[in-house]
């Protein structure tokens, strides 16, 4: 196999692991924090609005280390810088 | 398949290049702008109001009050700011269901842009209520070695807050853009709601974090007055 069939398996593969593992830990994490603000609301209904407000803002947070995971994957199949490089090689040489 | 709106150019001369992006968002704010000035022309007070008239009421009244519950105040120095921010992303969101637009958001020109001046936004609320040395005492708070984190701290939340906000978008109309080719007419719908439901959520979360931020410059005393509702707790 030539480089750039290397570059094309391991940019697709490599954007599956990354958006598969990079979104376990991020769901664990959102799931946790969901569950404690609805214990929270069970406990507490008055301050709804406060939990609801917090419970976004720390889900916002959480969120993005999946979305750039996300963003990561799109760029290796979409965007590659590699793919350009070689394509250039391979017309040039 | 395109990442971004930006690569679908209407018009070009020489190095301008007029994308799809900016006349969007143009648009976006012409419409804001131009149905904001309409409607606030004739402004009553007498009990009769136009419908138009009651929805400002509630957004701009809802808006202040999130922004006096952050702890923001007055509320009334903030709103201009932050009440934009909001409106524009939730516009810009919301109007993806109109059949060839492109949310401006799902490019991360705007996101960066939008981050770059809430970036620009929290030093200047944080020197002008705690002054040059209490704003940039922060910086080495709890102790002087914290200093590089700190920055790093404060370079890497207004990329997160770009990159997040780009990416929900852009993923919500790339999804629709997948399915169409895949699948028949109803499920890309049913993707087509869950994108509007994250549109709003972002346009929250944008506008949400950009107080956080400028409230945790401006060193506000986080006053919880208690809710009326609830009557005391003892």
């Amino acid at each position: 196999m030539d480089s750039l069939g290397w570059v094309a398996v391991s940019s697709i593969v490599s954007a599956g692991l990354c958006i598969a593992i990079g979104a376990i830990g991020p769901a664990l994490g959102e799931g946790r924090a969901l569950a404690q603000a609805l214990s929270a609301l069970a406990q507490q209904p008055d301050e709804a609005n406060t939990i609801t407000r917090t419970l976004f803002v720390g889900l916002a947070m959480v969120e993005s280390t999946a979305i750039y995971c996300f963003v990561v994957a799109m760029i290796l199949i979409f965007a590659n810088p590699f793919w350009q490089h070689f394509l250039g090689q391979s017309a040039g040489g | 398949m395109e990442l971004s709106p930006d690569s679908i150019i209407l018009w070009q001369t020489g190095f301008a290049k007029l994308n799809i992006t900016i006349v969007l968002t143009w648009l976006n704010m012409l419409l804001l702008t131009v149905g904001s000035v309409l409607v606030t022309r004739r402004l009553r007070d007498d009990g009769k109001l136009s419908r138009w008239q009651n929805l400002l009421e509630v957004l701009v009244s809802g808006i202040e009050q999130q922004i006096a519950d952050m702890g923001l105040s007055p509320p009334r120095e903030f709103l201009p700011f932050l009440g934009t921010l909001f409106v524009f992303v939730l516009f810009a969101n919301l109007l993806a269901v109109v059949p060839g637009y492109r949310p401006p958001t799902g490019s991360l020109s705007t996101t960066a842009a939008l981050a770059i001046s809430v970036f620009v936004a929290v030093p200047w609320w944080g020197i002008r209520r705690r002054g040059l040395r209490g704003f940039f005492g922060l910086y080495i708070q709890p102790s002087i070695f914290m200093l590089p984190f700190n920055i790093l701290g404060e370079l890497s939340r207004t990329l997160a807050l770009a990159v997040r906000l780009f990416g929900n978008i852009m993923s919500g109309s790339m999804i629709a853009g997948i399915l169409l080719s895949v699948t028949p007419l109803f499920f890309p719908v049913v993707m087509q709601l869950l994108g509007l439901i994250t549109g709003v959520i972002q346009a929250y979360i944008f506008a949400i974090l950009a107080a956080v931020y400028i409230a945790a410059a401006a060193k506000v005393q986080l006053v919880r007055e208690g809710a009326g509702q609830g009557g005391s707790h003892g």
